[in-house]
């Protein structure tokens, strides 16, 4: 059974269909990437499955259980997080204070989570106290994962992570992307950085106009000529 | 000496009244993302719930107190979940029209079921203490102590409790407080909770320091939506500076100008902010 599977989904905003017909599976334990042009709809795939986005045909399930259409708050009940692209901490709470958010749904004790996080990501428990928007754009990446990893999901769901973020900065994000998949923890990452994406993960999917257009393992794709002409710069 | 000492009692009284009306605006700015124009007339129905069990059971406004508030507070989550909640979709000049069809509603209320003439909480006179030429009357002392006990529940709230960390996350960005799991509307009604309850106190105690009318609060709700602006609309902690900056300001005023002319005070203070900062003292939302 897949961690979650997308079939043939279609939808978008309004009238308009910006997904033709995706789909998407992650199996537990995977980082899966999705690469395409500007407009494919990688970003709407992401906000689709996360009820963001109105899915009118096709089926979403998350460990066999239909998610499709359901509400942000209900999917996070699930095990399933989303980070945002860029603005994705709370910039007038610390960060602790952003991590505890993280863990708004549970009612149960979390500081094990808590301490495991600071553990991944030491770097913030010294700005433990330091409001989230005075920290670096790769912090505030480790905030908004961390922030996700509260919950103790089964698939975490990136938007763009190294979006406007310096080049020295891109490796650390990736490592830090493999440090949770460490945990056992599923990723399923759009992005722009297509290369480094497609050699970090194990399998990748190539959209164009809302709908797949490859669909193989992060190596064979990078070797693919076609995608390499389309999107890797030759 | 003696007359600036007055002035100031005067304008830290008024300011209390003004900062508890602008924390509410302030909040539901944050969360809401629209300027509340039935704020003054929550300030008026709180004034007169207190007024009911002080005129039916003889009961002392101090204790009526919590029932207006309380009252108030049912009220402002009610409207909102009636009407604002439908509304959240559609553009915030939308909210602000219906909340000034809600302000009517409420004042039209008011006047039918107390009458549209002034009301008091007691007869006869409050004596003032004098203290070295100044006059302080007790009522002053309470409604500043109960500003400051109110103004420090509230920081408890906002910095210690889950509901008010997810209320300050939520006005920093109310779209990732939803993909994060926050259950979005539980923190909207606590807003008009707080928002209610510290709009009815701000109604109750202008109700002990002059008198109760239908109007009351709609004649203050430009010192404080001057008070909300100048501390940075959206940031509840400014809101509470810009009062009591907007409430001493006007009384000094008086010094060289004719006292009707205050409200004019407080109006020229929020634009001059707005001209040359527009989001504040303490860096608000842009709009």
């Amino acid at each position: 059974m897949s961690l979650l599977q997308v079939d043939q989904i279609r939808g978008g905003y309004g009238d308009v269909d910006i997904l033709n017909g995706v789909d998407i599976r992650v199996e537990p334990g995977e980082i899966v990437a999705i690469i395409g042009p500007n407009g494919a709809g990688k970003s709407t795939v992401m906000k689709a499955v996360f009820g963001l986005v109105k899915v009118r045909e096709g089926s979403i399930t998350y460990r066999d259980k239909e998610i499709a259409n359901l509400r942000p708050d209900q999917i996070v009940r699930q095990g399933l997080c989303y980070v945002p692209q860029e603005k994705n901490v709370f910039p007038t709470l610390t960060v602790e204070e952003n991590l505890e958010m993280g863990a708004f749904i549970r009612n149960d004790d979390f500081s094990q989570d808590l301490e495991k996080v600071y553990e991944l990501f030491p770097a913030l428990y010294e700005k433990r106290r330091q409001p989230a928007g005075a920290l670096s754009g790769g912090q505030r990446q480790m905030v908004a994962m961390g922030r996700a990893l509260m919950l103790n999901p089964g698939l975490i769901l990136l938007d763009e992570p190294t979006a406007g973020l310096a080049p020295a900065i891109v490796d650390l994000i990736f490592q830090n992307i493999n440090k949770v998949n460490g945990l056992g923890v599923s990723i399923m990452m759009v992005e722009q950085n297509a290369k480094q994406a497609l050699r970090m993960c194990h399998r990748g999917y190539v959209l164009t106009t809302g709908r797949n257009r490859h669909h193989d393992t992060g190596e064979n794709l990078l070797n693919n000529r076609e995608v390499a002409e389309m999107f890797l710069g030759g | 000496m003696a007359e600036f000492l007055q002035l100031t009692i005067y304008g830290i009284v008024a300011g209390s009244i003004f900062s508890l009306g602008a924390i509410g605006l302030s909040l539901v700015y944050g969360i809401l993302r629209f300027p509340h124009f039935a704020h003054g007339d929550l300030i008026t129905l709180g004034a007169y719930f207190t007024l009911l069990p002080v005129s039916i059971l003889g009961a002392p406004p101090e204790l009526s107190f919590f029932f207006g508030v309380a009252a108030t507070m049912v009220v402002a989550v009610a409207v909102d979940q009636i009407l604002y909640r439908r509304l959240r979709k559609v553009a915030p000049v939308i909210l602000l029209i219906a909340s000034v069809g809600v302000a009517l509603i409420l004042r039209s209320l008011v006047q039918l079921f107390w009458g549209a003439g002034n009301q008091y909480y007691s007869q006869g006179i409050d004596m003032p203490w004098r203290l070295s030429g100044v006059n302080v009357k007790p009522d002053h002392l309470l409604i500043v102590a109960g500003a400051v006990i109110l103004v420090v529940l509230l920081h408890l709230f906002l910095q210690k409790t889950k509901t008010g960390k997810a209320m300050r996350a939520m006005s920093d960005n109310a779209d990732l407080a939803q993909v994060t799991g926050i259950e979005v509307n539980k923190v909207i009604i606590w807003t008009w909770v707080i928002g209610g309850g510290m709009a009815a106190a701000a109604g109750i105690f202008l109700g002990l320091d002059t008198r109760l009318h239908p109007v009351m609060g709609w004649r203050i709700l430009l010192p404080v939506f001057a008070a909300a602006i100048l501390g940075g609309i959206g940031r509840p902690y400014g809101a509470i500076v810009g009062g009591l900056i907007i409430g001493l300001a006007q009384e000094y005023s008086t010094v060289i100008l004719s006292p009707p002319y205050k409200p004019a005070v407080a109006f020229a203070l929020m634009v001059i902010m707005l001209i040359f900062k527009p989001t504040g003292l303490f860096a608000g939302r842009k709009a």
